[in-house]
């Protein structure tokens, strides 16, 4: 009893009041988005805002139970969870259940579980372990590849899943490698070439892109007259030209290969295409929905965007619309706020480790998190891609509200081991 | 644990920063798009939105000779959104719609329970004229529009069969095509079914604003919403209609099935049952009255007899064992067999009627000889190539089915029914394996006994003869959306495993069936008929009679089975009615020579035919 009081003591209050209130307005949310007058009351176990209701419940439940969990277990069996979670994403691969073109839930009676959601929180405890119980620095090329293969198996396995979405997240993962040292040009190499593969896609032509190229070539040279006059400067600058261009031309090949719907969605984000009752027919409804909330909003359920069956998703990833119409700009600037404050904080926490393996722990589950909060509010208002995750907390759906939960409160739980560590 | 000094700590600013700047540019966006954009609010203000479903117009049906046989009429549907209902004058819109206030109640708790902010049907089918009365009133009643539907009309009241019925979609059409939503209409019987997905073209969508006083205010955003209908795709069958209707005369007051089929495309011509009924009777608001009333008519008028009805073919069938066993060389033409009034086995016999003995092949044919027949059996089965009689059943039955007994053709109606050839296996329960031979089963030499045959079947048999040795599967519909867009399903040739030379002797047979045989009824001047009668027995009363035909002799243009309940003798009622289609089809006229034959068949009733004494 004794301990367990301690435990409690020392737990980041913070975390677990912004997660609360996000879990709840995620509630409210998904009643009103669903909301109709035939099935009125909330509990209702038919609907999906009843249906989420006993998520939630059984998401605190998870959260007790969690930090009840001696914290050693998680660092100790880091990577048998892993490899457990991995297993699971073979099996789902095999016998898993087709949703919407992809193969990435299990189903159980009428229950449906989704396996890639868990591997989020398990990937981050390998890393962690690797990185963390050595006290590894990821600035040299051995730990570098090793990292990169924790994080990359299950991003591949996902990706076999038809799942590219989910499958993106582990990108997030840059953020803990950054901290660990890995070189800050990634970011900058990663933006060079995220401009040029749009650049690529916007020149249609190959003599556009020919001509794209020189352009290039000419900025190289320019740089090379900067330079000191060597062999070593010259075949280095020819080097990134060489790479630049088959880069290039290799973007259209990829983008062949992507699935159909989300090659229309980049091709309408980038204002290629204009097909407002297509793939920017979710969009265009949701900025309407938003745009028509105002400051304060419509009021609850009082939307009619959402309501109208306007914007498709609505309960799951285009949640945050009604929050924008219901709520307005208080409510929208309320939830931003209150995610990046569990951002900040999270990051705070994880400074005031004292074990290397809490630490980048938390730098994971603060990864992930924005990673999801960027792309899916930034997807809903417009300005990337259609990529459909959810929105942490927030989201209609049990796999993915267990699995945030899971992944936040075992942090939690190591922090408030850092009293005893003391 | 030992802490190394954390060179890379002041990167936790860099990240932070990451997270404040993105949030930022998340305020910024949401700023622009909530305070300072008015266009979003306006797209979106206190109007309501209706969705007017647009239903397409439903492919037409033309028959062979482009002439149109289902079209669609203008009709309208008033349609009920519960949560715009606003309170109102009741029994004045009762008035208006022409329903009573119970009905009322009960049609809008109906739509409430459906949906709230969902249209209902509330009333269907209501006609133009009634249309523009009610919609100059509907200003005062919020929450109800209408919408322009379409409604089937058969300007011949023909094929009622063929061309089947639309009805509204059930729970279980609704589970299995997400097409379709609630109160939408769709196939349910013959071609409107089988062809559903190209009659019924592609819904649209029609997004309107309409403000609080029920006024349509014009499309949302100019109409960039909505999706533009898809007409559905005509059908072209290879239907006549003339000889469909001529046939659908000829059968009055009989029960039964005429089926004929151009043998070089396997279009079916006229697929005539009877008793039927006028397709008229069920569209619209009348269906499901009429359609109970027809249920239980005990003459079965829903019944397509040429499709679901398997009857004993009888002697026609003999033309079947004829070529099997002339392409096994168990039987030529030389062959003689004698009859004396029938074939006897170790007391076995089967009867015959009086003529001349012996006969050959031809003759057998001309004279339809059963005797003949039992032995061309046992010969077939007694061929010495195979093991025993069980072997030789074997290979009759490959025959058999390769002709098209006992098989389904694939035809483009939703239901079609096998027949039956029994199995090897059936005699083996039957008489226990090795127990039974050509004797025991004599009586599918001559088309009796377990052998059943559909009407489409026999007009089948009737066809590849025609061909000399193939036939293409029957169908309906020629071609689809355009009058040269052949239909896919159908152009394989069937070949039946007998050789072209086999069967100049068996069509000299059938010709003299006609010219002067069992069916002189049949005779039409300056074309020559080849036919084959059949009677099969009926043990519940009188005999059904079967005539199969073809002509003209060379160059077929259509073969036929005519099949008539309780008729007794082929010769007196199938023949002389498959000779009149025949000759209506190829001659556009009956000759004024034939004019009786044709009055009385037009006038016969066999409808209450007793079982005659024997
Ligand atoms: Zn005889």
């Amino acid at each position: 009893m004794r301990e367990r009081r301690g435990v409690f003591h020392g737990i980041d209050w913070v975390m677990i009041v912004i997660y609360l209130l996000l879990v709840f307005m995620g509630w409210i949310n998904i009643y009103a988005a669903v909301y109709d007058q035939d099935h009125a009351s909330i509990f209702d176990l038919s609907q999906r805002y009843g249906k989420q209701l006993m998520w939630i419940v059984a998401s605190l439940l998870l959260g007790f139970v969690i930090i009840l969990i001696d914290p050693k277990f998680f660092n100790q069996f880091a990577f048998l969870i892993y490899g457990i979670s991995l297993l699971t994403l073979l099996f789902v691969l095999g016998f898993g259940k087709e949703v919407a073109g992809s193969k990435s839930w299990f189903q159980i009676g009428s229950f449906a579980i989704q396996p890639a959601e868990f591997v989020k929180f398990s990937t981050a405890l390998a890393l962690a372990h690797y990185l963390g119980n050595l006290g590894i620095k990821v600035d040299n090329l051995k730990a570098t590849f090793y990292s990169a293969l924790i994080i990359l198996t299950p991003a591949a396995l996902i990706l076999l899943q038809n799942d590219t979405g989910s499958a993106l997240v582990y990108v997030a993962f840059i953020f803990v490698l950054y901290r660990q040292g890995l070189s800050g040009n990634i970011f900058i190499i990663g933006f060079v070439f995220a401009a040029l593969a749009i650049l690529s896609l916007l020149l249609e032509s190959a003599q556009a892109k020919l001509i794209m190229l020189a352009l290039i070539f000419l900025m190289l040279g320019v740089a090379y007259l900067a330079m000191k006059h060597n062999i070593k400067n010259l075949i280095k600058l020819i080097g990134i030209f060489i790479i630049i261009s088959a880069y290039v031309f290799s973007v259209d090949f990829a983008f062949s290969k992507l699935q159909p719907h989300q090659q229309v969605r980049i091709k309408v984000l980038l204002n290629m295409k204009d097909d407002p009752r297509g793939a920017g027919y979710n969009v265009n409804q949701s900025k309407i929905a938003i745009g028509s909330g105002g400051i304060t909003g419509k009021g609850f359920l009082k939307g009619t965007q959402t309501k109208f069956n306007f914007v498709p998703e609505q309960s799951t990833d285009f949640i945050f619309c009604t929050v924008g119409e219901e709520w307005g700009f208080l409510g929208t600037s309320t939830v931003v706020g209150l995610f990046v404050v569990l951002l900040l904080r999270i990051v705070y926490v994880a400074e005031r480790q004292r074990s290397h393996f809490s630490k980048i722990y938390g730098y994971g589950v603060a990864s992930i998190l924005f990673f999801h909060f960027t792309i899916n509010v930034g997807m809903v208002l417009g300005i990337l891609p259609v990529i459909g995750i959810p929105l942490p907390f927030f989201s209609y759906g049990g796999s993915s509200l267990w699995a945030f939960t899971i992944l936040l409160f075992i942090f939690i739980r190591q922090d408030a081991e850092r009293m005893q560590l003391l | 644990m030992i802490m190394r000094r954390d060179t890379y700590a002041d990167r936790k600013y860099i990240i932070y920063g990451f997270f404040i700047v993105v949030g930022i540019l998340f305020l910024i966006r949401l700023a622009y798009l909530q305070l300072f954009n008015d266009s979003f609010k306006l797209a979106a203000d206190n109007n309501t939105r209706r969705d007017i479903t647009i239903y397409p117009p439903r492919g037409l049906v033309f028959d062979r000779n482009d002439e149109l046989i289902v079209y669609n009429e203008a009709v309208f549907d008033l349609m009920v959104i519960p949560n715009q209902l606003k309170p109102m004058d009741t029994l004045a819109f009762c008035k208006i719609v022409g329903i009573s206030y119970e009905n009322f109640v009960k049609r809008i708790k109906k739509a409430k329970k459906y949906s709230w902010r969902k249209a209902s049907f509330f009333e269907k089918q209501i006609s133009k004229e009634q249309t523009a009365y009610i919609q100059e009133k509907l200003y005062n009643y919020p929450g109800f529009y209408v919408q322009p539907n379409t409604l089937r009309k058969y300007p011949h009241p023909i094929a009622a069969h063929i061309l089947g019925y639309i009805g509204e979609v059930n729970q279980k059409n609704l589970e299995q095509d997400s097409y379709y939503s609630q109160g939408d209409y769709m196939g349910k019987s013959g071609l409107e079914r089988f062809y559903e997905k190209d009659l019924r073209g592609n819904k649209g969508v029609q997004k309107l604003m309409v403000d609080v006083y029920n006024r349509e205010k014009g499309p949302f955003h100019e109409g960039k919403y909505d999706v533009a209908a898809q007409k559905g795709k005509n059908l072209y069958l290879g239907l006549d209609w003339i000889i469909q209707e001529y046939g659908e005369k000829l059968m009055v007051n009989k029960k039964g099935a005429i089926v004929a089929i151009d043998p070089k495309t396997g279009e079916i011509l006229a697929m005539v049952t009877s008793t039927n009924y006028d397709p008229n009777l069920l569209t619209g608001r009348v269906r499901s009255k009429n359609y109970r009333i027809l249920l239980k008519d005990t003459l079965k008028p829903l019944l397509n007899r040429a499709l679901i009805s398997s009857y004993p073919p009888g002697s026609t069938f003999k033309l079947i064992n004829a070529l099997i066993g002339l392409q096994e060389g168990v039987l030529h033409n030389g062959s003689r067999y004698a009859c004396h009034n029938g074939f006897s086995f170790r007391g076995l016999h089967v009867g015959c009627h009086s003529h001349r003995s012996p006969l050959n092949l031809e003759e057998s044919i001309q004279h339809s000889c059963n005797a003949y027949y039992c032995e061309v059996y046992r010969s077939i089965l007694g061929n010495k190539n195979y093991a025993n009689s069980e072997e030789g059943f074997r290979k009759w039955r490959e025959y058999v089915t390769k002709m098209g007994f006992g098989v389904k053709y694939g035809i483009d109606l939703p239901s079609e029914k096998r027949g039956n050839i029994p199995k090897p296996e059936y005699y083996d329960k039957y008489y226990g394996k090795g127990h039974w031979n050509a004797i025991t089963t004599i009586s599918l030499s001559i088309g009796q006994g377990e052998i059943l045959a559909t009407p489409l079947q026999m007009a089948n048999q009737a066809a590849f003869i025609a061909n000399r040795g193939y036939y293409i599967a029957p169908h309906l519909v020629r071609a689809i959306g355009r009058p040269d867009s052949l239909n896919p399903r159908f152009t394989e040739k069937h070949y039946v495993g007998v050789d072209e030379k086999y069967f100049d002797i068996i069509v000299e047979g059938m010709s003299k069936v006609v010219s002067n045989g069992t069916a002189r009824l049949a005779r039409i001047d300056s074309v020559e008929v080849c036919g084959k009668t059949g009677t099969a027995q009926n043990p519940h009363g009188e005999n059904h009679s079967v005539f199969i035909a073809f002509a003209p002799r060379n160059n077929p243009k259509i073969a036929i089975a005519v099949f008539i309940e309780n008729s007794g003798y082929g010769g007196t009622w199938a023949a002389p009615i498959s000779s009149l289609m025949i000759e209506k089809y190829l001659k556009g006229y009956i000759s004024p020579k034939r004019s009786w034959l044709e009055k009385r068949m037009l006038e016969g009733n066999l409808l209450n035919v007793k079982k005659k004494d024997k």
